[in-house]
């Protein structure tokens, strides 16, 4: 039961990270640090003011899509439009998740930080199943955010331009729209939604600033095993993930569960590398 | 004759070297050379992946513990002696690159390094759960005592490591001048045309992940013993994967100086940080420096040489 | 590439020069000082992940420092800290070391903090036969027994079961005699030493095993852990955990509930002002280990004053505001240090070292004397209990009254709330 509510929240953190790389291919390995970024801004609004941290995520979005635009455009400056991406773009994202790990362990330091909110340590009741809040709540707002980003990829304009681009850019020119600007929008938004994920994450436990590496692998393993550039099978993925490694860790022992994750990366990479719902 | 310049030239390096590190008089330089020669290799090792085939390996640390552990399991059991330390340690690390390339190679390339950072902490896990060498904990182990002509274990350590960092650059100098370097430039500039004029694609990367991956291992073989506590969290840590990213970066990524160069620099400049500023300011102007070079001096500090060469005699 | 070939050449020379400048360079920076200080060096966790605790244990040697320079410094000399950021890397310590003995010739030296900053110095001591204090390591010397190691963890001369010793003795006493534990801590060196220790104690005390797990430290989720151990029904959980985990398992515990009679032992963290202010109320009734509290029955002489001292620098050192852990601890063993010195009044390794095998010393922590081969002679891990804890201030935890000592009997100053629902409030 804990399996899927952890897969709810993983639909969260990896949505982002789906439209980057799974429709734009921007290999944005930098994903889950910004997520540690947005627990960061959730963490300190909740201790200097003290904001729910969901209403900080809510709060932040604006800001980390601002990020994400400028983001993207030191990103296309330097590599799309060169056509160098692979090899350097992957480098480039690397080192800013670095720089950003290291950044908040300077300001921050090694401790974990925590945040406080009502309904933390609280849970509420099925018979003999207990199901915590702090659990229970990022799940819904995971899933909240998943139908939302489907419901703007397939009926915004914008959202259809972003599918659009990502299959064919020189037709979307010929009807007019610029597709830099869609992609820089697209990409905006899926740093936008690591604000939001972030205040999940510090919701769900304490966060310090290397844990950002284990999501790494969880949310690429969400992409691929969902298939690039789908927003459903993210969901999919995501919870399968939770399910996985949730027995995982009853059955064989936590210290397996997140290898785990990887290993299922490492199958699919090799047997079906389109993923389940994948083009 | 002129075949065997560079292992006269390599030969010599070793000697002057080891005289200088003598005249210096304390053993401190020993120590603090060893790890800049580590890096050496390892920044030589990823680059004939990265800079010379163009896929980007962020694992670094799996094939680095891949050697650290295969060495300290093989001294545990049967007390082998350094050097066939060294060698077991480059053929699992080998091993593993052969293996991991043949299962993610025929993807894309953005596919292969993220199986590599998967495999970094598929290792580090295995590593903590197997008990002989020492699971979460880590294992301490006895250094074996100094033979003649060194005083000192931690001088014969340097040398040993010397002697890594020269055959490796022989090896990646010599690999880039063969028909294999040409063929895995081929591979960088663009993978699908190779392979349509014949570059026989998948074997030459295999080639390079394997000798990539050998060359990592055997530089993480001393580590055992140069350390005496060897546990997965600091084996498998970061630092090896920024680093030995960073430094080919930073040197240059299309010839066998430019590692060198890297390593070097940011080698250094890391340990005088360590015992002067030592704070994780220091990491930050790597990861800061990365980025800065990635996106303005792509070639590295050799590819801007070359252009101020080339510049002036235009 | 063929441009290569005849610059090939000049560019190794460059190359050698290149290591001669750097190597050179190295080694002329720091020059060697004249002998007048008393120089103690090691290299500290300023930065990494035992960073908290190291900062504060500097803090602390540096107090020492000022106090014996105070009074006229040792042996009539100024004592000097020469120190470096290890970043608890245990990969940087011998380069750490071998500066400090080759390039700063410092007289002593000291460990670092923690079992893995700790291990490296082992075969660097040794070899030059040098006097080695450490700062809480567990069991480093198991292999090497090196005579001249000192370490200041009260765990005693067998640390891995004097840990548990008093969850276990106390648990032992109640009636009716419990029967089952659980045992859980996270995949990693402490927890699993602490574990050693505490099966074998279940194994003399006749209690039975009926869960015995393991989860990686990165574990986001404890929830599932609780529930397996629910399940299993036992009288007693004993956890050996690190901070995170600690407040994991702990709020897990609140969320799923945990009908047992006794619950704690080994988490680290619960010793700290952060974790203390974050749970508050939920800690009540949880049994645990701690070297120091405040309370009537644990006096020793000059700790007051020091954690007076301690406590005002620590806020804005931004170090833990409570100081009980770490920091009257890394005084000590540099206070010990510089006892053996006054009263050999010699700077010879050996000689030191053997006063300090021989000898009891009185120190902030009360009277220390060592084992044979390096810890306490006698274990004095004290087993605590939370009990009226309210609201999250931390000055509640400066005084008496919430963490009360139950273990030693010579130390204790209330009584076990038994069974642990009876304590939660």
């Amino acid at each position: 039961m804990a399996g899927i509510l952890i897969g709810g929240f993983y639909a969260a953190v990896t949505l982002g990270l789906s439209v980057a790389f799974g429709l734009l291919e921007v290999v944005n390995i930098a994903h889950p640090g910004f997520v540690i970024l947005g627990s960061y801004m959730a963490y300190v609004m909740n201790r200097s003011f003290g904001l729910d941290p969901i209403l900080t995520g809510l709060l932040f979005i604006p800001v980390f899509y601002g990020l994400g635009v400028a983001l993207y455009r030191v990103y296309y400056t330097g590599f799309e439009r060169t056509g160098e991406e692979s090899l350097r773009g992957l480098v480039f994202f690397f080192g800013v998740l670095f720089i950003v790990e290291v950044a908040l362990l300077l300001a921050y330091g090694v401790d974990y930080r925590m945040v406080e909110a009502r309904y933390i340590g609280q849970s509420f009741h099925i018979g003999m199943v207990g199901i915590a809040y702090r659990l229970l709540i990022p799940c819904i707002v995971g899933l909240a955010m998943t139908l939302a980003l489907h419901l703007v990829l397939s009926k915004t304009f914008f959202g259809r331009a972003i599918k659009a681009v990502s299959q064919d850019s020189q037709a979307l020119r010929l009807m007019g729209a610029n597709p830099v600007r869609i992609k820089r929008i697209a990409f905006g938004l899926a740093i936008a939604t690591t604000s939001l994920a972030g205040a999940l994450l510090i919701l769900i436990g304490p966060v310090e600033p290397s844990i950002g590496r284990e999501y790494i692998g969880r949310v690429f393993a969400i992409v691929v095993l969902g298939g690039m550039g789908s927003i459903g099978g993210t969901l999919v993925a995501s919870l399968v993930l939770g399910v996985v490694e949730s027995l995982t860790a009853t059955f064989y022992g936590p210290t397996w569960s997140l290898a785990v994750s990887f290993g299922i990366l490492l199958v699919v990479l090799a047997v079906r590398p389109s993923g389940l719902f994948g083009r | 004759m002129k075949k065997t310049i560079p292992l006269w030239v390599g030969l010599g390096v070793v000697l002057a070297a080891l005289v200088l590190a003598r005249l210096v008089g304390n053993r401190y330089v020993y120590f603090a050379g060893y790890v800049i020669l580590q890096y050496v290799v390892l920044a030589t090792a990823w680059n004939v992946l990265g800079g010379y085939t163009g896929y980007v390996n962020f694992g670094t640390a799996a094939f680095f513990a891949m050697g650290v552990y295969t060495a300290l399991a093989l001294s545990m059991a049967v007390h082998a002696p350094l050097p066939l330390l060294i060698l077991a340690g480059g053929l699992s690390a080998g091993l593993l690159g052969l293996g991991i390339g043949y299962l993610t190679l025929r993807l894309r390339g953005v596919f292969f390094s993220i199986a590599t950072l998967a495999l970094s902490v598929v290792l580090q896990t295995v590593a903590m759960n197997w008990e002989y060498v020492g699971g979460a904990k880590g294992v301490s182990i006895i250094r074996p005592k100094p033979m003649a002509p060194f005083a000192d274990y931690a001088e014969y350590l340097f040398v040993v490591m010397l002697v890594l960092a020269v055959a490796s650059v022989m090896l990646a100098r010599w690999i880039q001048n063969s028909w294999i370097g040409r063929g895995l430039a081929a591979i960088r500039d663009n993978e699908e045309a190779a392979e349509c004029m014949g570059v026989p694609t998948l074997r030459l990367k295999l080639f390079a992940t394997t000798a990539s991956g050998f060359l990592m291992g055997m530089s993480g073989a001393p580590y055992p013993y140069y350390v005496g506590l060897v546990e997965p969290v600091s084996a498998f840590s970061l630092d090896y994967a920024v680093n030995s990213l960073a430094m080919p970066m930073i040197g240059g990524t299309t010839t066998w100086i430019g590692p060198i160069v890297g390593a070097f620099l940011l080698g250094s400049a890391q340990q005088v940080a360590t015992v002067t500023i030592s704070s994780e300011v220091n990491l930050l102007i790597v990861g800061i420096v990365l980025v800065a070079f990635v996106l303005l001096a792509p070639q590295g500090i050799v590819g801007l040489v070359q252009r101020l060469g080339r510049r002036r005699r235009a | 590439m063929a441009r290569y070939g005849t610059s090939g050449t000049w560019r190794r020379l460059v190359g050698t020069a290149l290591i001669a400048v750097i190597v050179l360079g190295m080694t002329w920076a720091p020059a060697a000082r004249a002998a007048e200080p008393i120089k103690i060096g090691f290299g500290m966790a300023l930065t990494g992940a035992l960073a908290g605790n190291g900062k504060a244990a500097l803090m602390a040697m540096q107090m020492w420092a000022e106090d014996v320079n105070k009074k006229g410094g040792l042996l009539g000399r100024p004592v000097e800290l020469v120190y470096y950021d290890d970043q608890t890397k245990p990969a940087a310590v011998p380069g750490i070391y071998t500066k400090l003995l080759d390039v700063d010739k410092v007289h002593f030296i000291v460990s670092g903090y923690g079992t893995n900053v700790i291990a490296p110095l082992f075969p660097i001591a040794m070899e030059r036969n040098l006097l080695l204090m450490g700062l809480f390591g567990m069991a480093n010397n198991e292999k090497f027994n090196y005579k001249s190691y000192f370490q200041i963890m009260p765990s005693g001369p067998n640390p891995a079961l004097g840990w548990s010793q008093g969850f276990f003795e106390v648990a032992a006493k109640q009636q009716p005699k419990p029967q089952t534990i659980a045992l859980v801590g996270a995949d990693a060196e402490y927890p699993h030493n602490a574990l050693v220790g505490a099966r074998e104690h279940a194994k003399n005390f006749g209690f039975k095993v009926v869960y015995d797990g393991k989860y990686p430290p990165s574990t986001v989720d404890y929830t599932p852990i609780i529930r397996a151990i629910k399940a299993t029904n036992p009288d007693l959980v004993y956890v050996a955990s690190y901070p995170p985990d600690t407040a994991g398992i702990i709020q897990a515990a609140q969320e799923v509930g945990l009908p047992v009679k006794m619950f704690g032992g080994g988490m680290v963290g619960l010793q700290f002002a952060a974790l203390q202010t974050k749970l508050a109320s939920k800690l009540n009734g949880v049994v645990n280990y701690e070297f120091y509290v405040p309370e009537p029955t644990v006096k020793f002489p000059g700790i007051n004053e020091f954690l007076a001292r301690y406590q005002a620098q620590a806020e804005k050192a931004g170090v833990d505001p409570l100081g009980h852990y770490i920091p009257p601890f890394s005084y000590a063993y540099v206070q010990i240090l510089g006892q053996a010195v006054e009263a050999t009044k010699s700077l010879d390794q050996k000689k030191v070292a053997e006063y300090i095998q021989t000898h009891e010393f009185s120190t902030i922590v009360g009277k220390v004397k060592f084992a044979p081969n390096g810890e306490w002679a006698q274990s004095r891990v004290l087993m605590v209990q939370f009990q009226n804890v309210q609201g999250s201030d931390v000055a509640q935890f400066k005084k008496a009254g919430t963490r009360v000592v139950l273990y030693p009997e010579d130390w204790k100053s209330g009584t076990l709330i038994y069974p642990y629902s009876k304590a939660q409030k």
